[in-house]
């Protein structure tokens, strides 16, 4: 069976004007359908890069980016992307925010169903009572959820997240946390998600990727077993402690590598 | 309540400042070529009404048509620089330049370049006096649009254009209307500068010239006044343009 996201070998260096930059050098990973797989890996190792290939943003030097068998040849309406920074449009409401993408993307769905679908987004993710309301109006947290609701808006195939929770407060990102399990149970996906924090990779993924320092390499793969919502008390048994101490020890050696 | 006094103060300080002009010219006896009183201004303004509004209105249509020109070539500029890294660095240096030359000396050399042509050469100041400010704030707010902005919808497959209407252009509107406010004042001071320099011309500054060669300092003073409320009149539009189009940049205040 062909994996929905497959990387193959990707190399890629950035120009700079004191001469190539090397950011990812043999880079492998692997997502099956309805797979979510995290990547940690050193700060500036090449990370939102590799979101910006999986975008098709940006084309690999070498190696391959594989979408359900096919080469990425550049950006798709089936991907959905949330960052750290929401990036909200202020001058429209939340719900208009919501809806974006559907402006973009070619649809089936009529103007009022495209609302019923925001609106049932936005109360899947606890905003309901705020679609009329600007970002500006919304705490971090809120407006981060938003942002969720726009990146699958369109039933993306591949959900694409980079840090999303990166900017919150500890308990705020549990929230969200517990509000992703409730996502991905309704509205199934295939994510890759970045992060710096270890207990998030493996309380959300099924498969957590370390990088090496830059430029990146896959350095360790681990699997989570379980399928479905987890529930946060299970980050404090053994095996989750087990899991923590072995990818810091990961992340160490991964840190080591790096060119500080 | 409130929108009350909001009319109230501002009128208020008005009549003080008028009182208080006239009391000076009065406890101080200056004569009428020395300096007018508001109560001389009334005699003047009735005496030159239907020039006041025949010559308000080219001044005004003028200043209007030049700084339209300067917002489309404002805006463009800005985008070409905005967007192109190499279209900057070629045009910023040579916008700088321009504008560093004192445009009052600019004036003479139009009025000359192109002379009796007063409705043109009015509006090409007015034009050239204001396009700045509006090329660097367009350019300034699109190069500094972050990725992510770009992103959300280049990932999509969104092409440059639809960027450009649904992002950038919005965004980059409250800023847009900081330049306009500044601009507004310069494209009037541009019209007037070229409607005093310009001789057998029309137009208010042509007017307050005319005062000036009769020595009759009431007009001169009257056109002061007249202007002033034309600019008054015009920055006002330009607020509440900015209000419709980027009052979500507004800040509720606590
Ligand atoms: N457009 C660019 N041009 C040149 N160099 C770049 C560019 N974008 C990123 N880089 C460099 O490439 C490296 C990897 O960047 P990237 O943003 O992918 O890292 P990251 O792992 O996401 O970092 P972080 O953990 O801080 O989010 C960094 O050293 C960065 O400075
Ligand atoms: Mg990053």
């Amino acid at each position: 069976m062909t994996d929905l996201i497959d990387i193959k070998g990707v190399r890629h260096a950035y120009k700079t004007a004191s001469g190539p930059l090397p950011v990812l050098d043999g880079l492998d990973v692997a997502v099956p359908e309805g797979g979510f797989a995290a990547v940690v890996g050193p700060s500036g190792c090449g990370k939102s890069t590799l979101t910006r290939l999986i975008a098709g943003l940006m084309m690999p030097d070498a190696g391959e980016v594989l979408l359900q068998g096919k080469p990425v040849t550049g950006p798709r309406a089936t991907v959905g992307m949330a960052f750290q920074n929401p990036v909200l449009l202020e001058w429209r409401t939340i719900l208009q925010n919501v809806m974006l993408p559907l402006e973009i993307v070619p649809t089936k769905m009529s103007k009022a169903q495209q609302e019923e679908r925001a609106r049932s987004l936005l109360a899947l993710v606890g905003l309901e009572g705020f679609e009329d309301k600007r970002p500006s109006e919304l705490s971090g947290g809120m407006r981060q959820r938003a942002s969720l609701c726009r990146a699958i808006v369109h039933k993306p195939e591949v959900l694409i997240l980079d840090e999303p929770f990166g900017a919150l407060d500890a308990f705020t990102r549990e929230d969200l946390w517990q509000t992703m399990h409730r996502v991905k149970a309704e509205e199934p996906f295939t994510g890759v998600l970045i992060t710096h924090d270890l207990r998030e990779s493996i309380f959300l993924a099924d498969q957590v990727v370390v990088l090496s320092g830059r430029p990146a390499r896959t350095q360790y793969v681990m699997d989570i077993p379980g399928k479905g919502p987890r529930d946060l008390e299970e980050l404090y048994t053994p095996e989750a402690a087990e899991r923590l101490n072995i990818l810091r020890q990961q992340i160490r050696i991964a840190q080591g590598r790096a060119a500080a | 309540m409130m929108t009350l006094k909001k009319i109230a103060v501002p009128v208020a300080a008005l009549i003080l400042f008028g009182l208080f002009w006239e009391f000076l010219v009065w406890v101080n006896g200056w004569p009428n070529y020395k300096m007018a009183s508001p109560s001389d201004l009334w005699p003047a303004f009735w005496k030159f009404r239907w020039l006041f509004l025949d010559y308000g209105w080219d001044t005004l249509w003028r200043t209007v048509a030049g700084l339209l020109i300067a917002v489309v070539v404002g805006v463009l500029l800005g985008m070409v620089m905005g967007f192109s890294r190499t279209m900057r660095d070629a045009l910023y240096p040579l916008l700088v330049g321009f504008n560093a030359i004192p445009k009052a000396t600019v004036v003479p050399i139009i009025a000359l370049m192109f002379v009796g042509q007063h409705d043109m050469n009015t509006i090409l100041i007015a034009f050239l006096i204001s396009f700045f400010p509006i090329a660097v704030s367009v350019s300034i707010g699109l190069s500094t649009l972050e990725p992510e902005y770009r992103d959300i919808l280049a990932a999509l497959g969104a092409s440059k254009l639809t960027i450009f209407w649904k992002i950038a252009l919005p965004k980059t509107l409250p800023e847009f209307f900081g330049a306009l406010k500044v601009a507004v004042t310069l494209a009037f001071i541009g019209t007037n500068l070229m409607e005093i320099v310009e001789p057998h011309g029309r137009g208010l500054g042509h007017l307050f010239d005319s005062g000036k060669i009769s020595a009759d300092y009431p007009l001169m003073f009257a056109v002061l006044i007249a202007l002033a409320v034309m600019g008054i009149l015009l920055y006002y539009i330009v607020v509440a343009l900015e209000h419709v189009f980027a009052g979500w940049a507004e800040r509720t205040p606590q």
